[in-house]
């Protein structure tokens, strides 16, 4: 048996969340690629402000978590590298908002853990670097680690590629990225999809998020997937 | 000083460091280039952070997916045997020590295998990405460089000036005038030079002393 989680859009996702001011949300997404755009639309048009924003990359000003950015409605963001962003810089200069950097592997397996009931973990990772101030340290079989938080998220923001009515996804090349973890970290999980199918039409053996996580479910449109760096070969070769 | 190697030499000499069989993750900017110099008849498969094994060409125009992307954001392809999986999975690969070797850049290198890399204080600070966990868990670190910075002063020192990425994980270095291994004990030995370039000349913009042992080798860059 199986429940059906769709929803009719975004809009109704985000209130169905109860979204508020203050709330951390987990967004998918590897620069461009992956990112639940249908939901941070739907966010912009709600105006939430003062979010903390987990995603490994801020967007750019003009296109992904960026458009939240040019309305200020982010406060902090929790990021791996937050690129070229002429707005972002801006906003961090003048002390609007606020950035904690983290290893993209760190961030993953933060990610990971607040969502399987792990609160926190040694890694190798950023030992002896500036982000390991103020974290405990431990030696393990003669070599350093560093002890660190997991996160989870008020709300998460997810994109897959397809997803059936009760919430089984499965994600398309590299725009899986940090879908699957943030989908197990937050109170209430929001997935969009290219294409909602029934249940019973994805193949059992490959759904990579199973239902348990998502709370609802949207068929996504008009996606612009926009592509940040056009790079190509050469005919010839 | 005159100039060294040139960014496609040191690209070049980087790839002699592939062995067949191995899985790489190669950093952004110059150690991209270096799928570019994979010898015929090697096997290597190219890890991207993002989440793939077996990163393809370049795409024709008209060919790219906006699905399909490596960790410098540009559009790529896939290979026979190519496989998708996630951020965590990526770095439970990276972190667990399955990346045979990885080859990065720097802004500082120092005689005790400290790495900086992704901060200067007072400037703009865009993020470490994967360069922390990567330097942390690959089996071997290789560093692509230019020995000297744009005013001459060394880059390859006693002590890293910046905030570091890693502590003592850079196990070789290939700049634009040699190629320089790091010991545990003794710092840095050198271990070739740039064709036409002595010891001396090497050590000279060098801002730790180079240790010798056996004969020095001259770079191939071709």
């Amino acid at each position: 048996m199986a429940f059906d989680k769709t929803i009719a859009d975004a809009d109704a996702a985000l209130e169905a969340a109860g979204i508020r001011d203050g709330m951390t949300i987990l967004m998918g997404g590897f620069g461009l690629c992956g990112i639940p755009e249908n939901l941070i639309a739907a966010l912009k048009r709600r105006g939430t402000k003062d979010l903390t924003v987990v995603s490994n990359n801020a967007g750019v000003a003009d296109f992904g978590i960026g458009v939240l950015l040019v309305t200020r409605q982010v406060r902090k963001m929790i990021s791996s590298y937050v690129g070229e962003n002429a707005v972002f810089e801006k906003q961090l200069l003048s002390g609007e908002l606020e950035v904690e950097l983290t290893p993209q592997g760190t961030l993953a397996e933060k990610l990971r853990a607040g969502g399987a009931g792990i609160p926190a973990f040694y890694t190798p990772t950023g030992v002896g670097t500036p982000i390991a101030e103020g974290k405990e340290t431990r030696v393990f079989d003669s070599r350093p680690y560093l002890l660190e938080r997991a996160i989870r998220g008020d709300v998460a923001f997810i994109k897959a590629h397809r997803g059936d009515r009760s919430g089984n996804l499965v994600y398309r090349r590299t725009a899986r990225n940090f879908n699957p973890m943030m989908a197990t970290a937050a109170d209430f999980v929001i997935a969009e999809v290219e294409e909602l199918v029934a249940v019973g039409a994805l193949d059992a053996e490959s759904v990579v998020t199973p239902s348990i996580y998502i709370d609802r479910i949207l068929q996504g449109g008009g996606y612009e997937k926009r592509i940040e760096q056009r790079t190509n070969r050469p005919k010839s070769s | 000083m005159r100039s060294g190697l040139s960014k496609e030499q040191i690209v070049r000499r980087a790839a002699r460091e592939l062995q067949n069989g191995f899985y790489v993750n190669l950093g952004i900017g110059i150690p991209t280039l270096v799928a570019n110099e994979i010898p015929a008849g090697m096997d290597i498969v190219l890890q991207s952070e993002n989440g793939l094994l077996g990163i393809g060409p370049f795409p024709f125009e008209g060919d790219e997916d906006p699905d399909l992307i490596n960790a410098g954001k540009q559009t790529i392809t896939t290979l026979p045997g190519s496989v998708f999986f996630s951020s965590a999975d990526s770095f439970a690969m990276i972190r667990g020590g399955h990346v045979d070797l990885t080859i990065l850049g720097a802004m500082e290198v120092d005689r005790h295998g400290n790495l900086a890399n992704w901060m200067i204080p007072g400037k703009m600070v865009k993020g470490m990405g994967g360069a922390m966990d990567l330097v942390a868990g690959a089996k071997r670190v290789i560093v692509t460089m230019q020995h000297c910075a744009k005013d001459g002063t060394p880059k390859l020192l006693d002590q890293c000036t910046l905030p570091l990425t890693g502590q003592r994980v850079v196990h070789r270095v290939i700049s634009d005038y040699a190629v320089v291994d790091i010991d545990p004990e003794r710092g840095f030995v050198l271990r070739e030079t740039a064709p036409g370039f002595t010891q001396a000349e090497v050590q000279e913009i060098t801002g730790a002393p180079l240790h010798v042992e056996g004969a020095v080798g001259v770079m191939a860059v071709d």
